[in-house]
């Protein structure tokens, strides 16, 4: 369990945090120059916070009289461009930390690690004759064999380009599973927050928000963001299958969904993404047409956007949801906030395949 | 071949430069390297002094140099009578004495060097390792010093060759007596002051020039060695 409550000042640039992080993968989330990197860094000890203390398991990280060094402090750092040590071999990056962890403390086993992270083959390699993708993988495994209380990642996949980000992804799904360690995961990327956290702080200018679930810091994707395009996130539950019909029912807090069928057993928790580009809007109960799913909810808020469109707000049974039509249906609707709506999106639509994600709370 | 015969008193010239060189070189490796670390990674008062401190032998004459080392280092100077008591190491008119004087003229070019390297050295490994658990100084012996092995055998170098040539503060500090402090500049210094000694004079030229160029080479081919090696070429 990590605490803290810090007051940061460098330069024109003011930190503030107060937080308790527990299991799983917690993202620190917002734009960039947003304070996300300096937070994390001050947790690992490479930068003292001006004010504030730190506590993590009962131990006192940093305080007014305490400082904790780094190397001290048991972590696993994984930063965005890798930091891979260029005079030695892969190899000897992975064991660097192990040597000097008492022999008890060796939690980790380094062909594990490497078959995990599939860089069983490059050991003898350099870190120069590596491609970015395979220079992440290394890094994941050398903060890894560190035997870390607590892993750290800096935008492990900024530096890669989608189809690379794509290959990481699941590797770090499995050491979040697998591994039983807390993460503290920095990302402006929704997509990688969508699929990767079970927790998720909220950055603004400096100001880091409480800890929330997932689900409310992204439930709208407002605009297209890192091949995403906007749209909404719906936790839901996998209540029933439909193998006649090929369908999975699902309950979330907005109404029941109808999903493609899928393999995962009663009781998962997935998380759905709807773009609103799927989404139709109508006043009415519509009958007579094909599309499954059916949420109804009140219009709260109507936003100009570019070109013809306009975005809605949706308050579905309390979870806002985004919809978008143009400014001749507003008109021809008489769409005004207050005004029950009904949601429409056909079950084809719902969730590219890698937005289905177990949590594990 | 008469001609490029050398003579046992040319030789002693040559080994005594070769070792007097050696010696100043590997003792002023640790200072240097200290000198070096300090300058370019830590903030104290003072800085700017000694950095021209350790710049000055670069810019003063050699003979003023040397005449301060006599006056600091001789019998009758506070450092040299307390080494002379203390410890039983005397520097005035003796070969140690042509070391300390080869060392401090080649520390500039050596703390240069390393300094530099220092300089270019990616902090962010180092904090990098001291995430991975590694204290200060296992993070500077594990990544900085390979790091900055380039620097340090450049610099070395540097001040091997820059000894082998010293002789305005090395003649001033402890004289020209052969077999002892007579290196190899200051035989040809000798040899170009008597009559019918032009011919040893040219050949322990030609071997200055040869050593010198070697070291420069030698300089230039281990960097490239271990800057490949160290991956960072």
């Amino acid at each position: 369990m990590l605490d803290l409550a810090i007051h940061h000042r460098q330069g024109d640039f003011t930190l503030e945090a107060e937080l308790t992080v527990g299991e799983g993968l917690t993202a620190l989330f917002g734009p960039s120059g947003s304070g996300k990197t300096t937070l994390i860094n001050i947790i690992a000890g490479l930068v003292r916070p001006t004010q504030g203390r730190i506590r993590f398991n009962g131990t006192t990280w940093s305080d007014g009289t305490t400082f904790l060094p780094p190397h001290r402090r048991r972590i696993g750092y994984v930063f965005q461009e890798g930091r891979l040590f260029p005079h030695l071999t892969v190899l000897q990056n992975l064991r660097y930390a192990e040597r000097l962890l008492p022999r008890a403390e060796r939690r980790e086993d380094l062909d594990r690690i490497a078959s995990l992270l599939g860089i069983a083959d490059l050991l003898a390699r350099r870190p120069a004759r590596l491609s970015g993708g395979e220079k992440q993988r290394v890094a994941l495994g050398r903060a890894l064999m560190a035997s870390p209380k607590l892993l750290l990642m800096d935008e492990p996949l900024s530096a890669l380009d989608g189809a690379l980000k794509a290959q990481i992804l699941p590797y770090i799904e499995r050491i979040r599973d697998d591994f039983g360690v807390p993460i503290l995961y920095v990302s402006h990327s929704v997509e990688e927050v969508a699929r990767l956290a079970t927790a998720v702080i909220t950055f603004d200018k400096g100001r880091a928000s409480a800890v929330g679930r997932p689900d409310e810091a992204l439930a709208t994707v407002l605009h297209a963001s890192g091949g995403l395009p906007a749209g909404n996130f719906i936790e839901a539950d996998i209540v029933a299958h439909h193998p006649a019909d090929g369908l999975t029912e699902a309950r979330s807090a907005v109404g029941p969904l109808l999903l493609r069928q899928t393999s995962l057993a009663m009781g998962t928790r997935v998380r759905v993404f709807v773009p609103v580009s799927d989404i139709v809007v109508a006043t009415e109960k519509v009958e007579g047409l094909s599309a499954l799913n059916r949420l109804s909810g009140q219009l709260v808020a109507i936003e100009e956007g570019a070109g013809a469109s306009v975005t809605l707000t949706v308050d579905c049974h309390g979870q806002m949801m985004i919809a978008e039509v143009t400014r001749r249906s507003l008109r021809q609707l008489a769409l005004v906030p207050g005004k029950p709506v009904h949601l429409l999106f056909k079950t084809v639509s719902i969730a590219p395949d890698a937005l289905y994600r177990e949590a594990r709370d | 071949m008469p001609l490029l015969t050398l003579t046992s008193e040319e030789w002693t010239a040559m080994l005594l430069s070769l070792k007097v060189a050696a010696v100043a070189v590997v003792f002023s490796l640790p200072l240097g390297l200290l000198v070096a670390w300090l300058l370019s990674r830590r903030e104290f008062w003072g800085k700017s002094l000694l950095n021209g401190l350790v710049h000055l032998p670069l810019i003063l004459p050699p003979v003023v140099t040397g005449y301060l080392l006599l006056i600091t280092f001789g019998r009758r100077g506070t450092v040299g009578a307390f080494l002379d008591q203390a410890f039983g190491l005397v520097f005035s008119f003796r070969w140690t004495g042509a070391a300390l004087a080869a060392a401090v003229m080649g520390f500039p070019l050596l703390v240069r060097s390393i300094r530099l390297s220092l300089d270019a050295v990616d902090q962010r490994l180092e904090s990098a390792a001291a995430t991975l658990g590694a204290p200060p100084a296992y993070v500077f012996f594990t990544v900085t010093l390979p790091l900055i092995l380039p620097g340090i055998a450049a610099g070395a170098i540097l001040a091997f060759a820059k000894s082998m040539g010293e002789f305005g503060a090395t003649i001033t500090f402890v004289s020209n007596i052969p077999g002892e402090t007579q290196t190899l500049a200051s035989a040809i210094y000798t040899y170009t002051q008597v009559p019918g000694g032009d011919l040893a004079a040219m050949r322990l030229t030609v071997i200055s020039i040869i050593l010198s160029l070697g070291a420069l080479i030698a300089s230039e081919f281990l960097s490239r060695r271990i800057a490949a090696r160290v991956g960072t070429a």
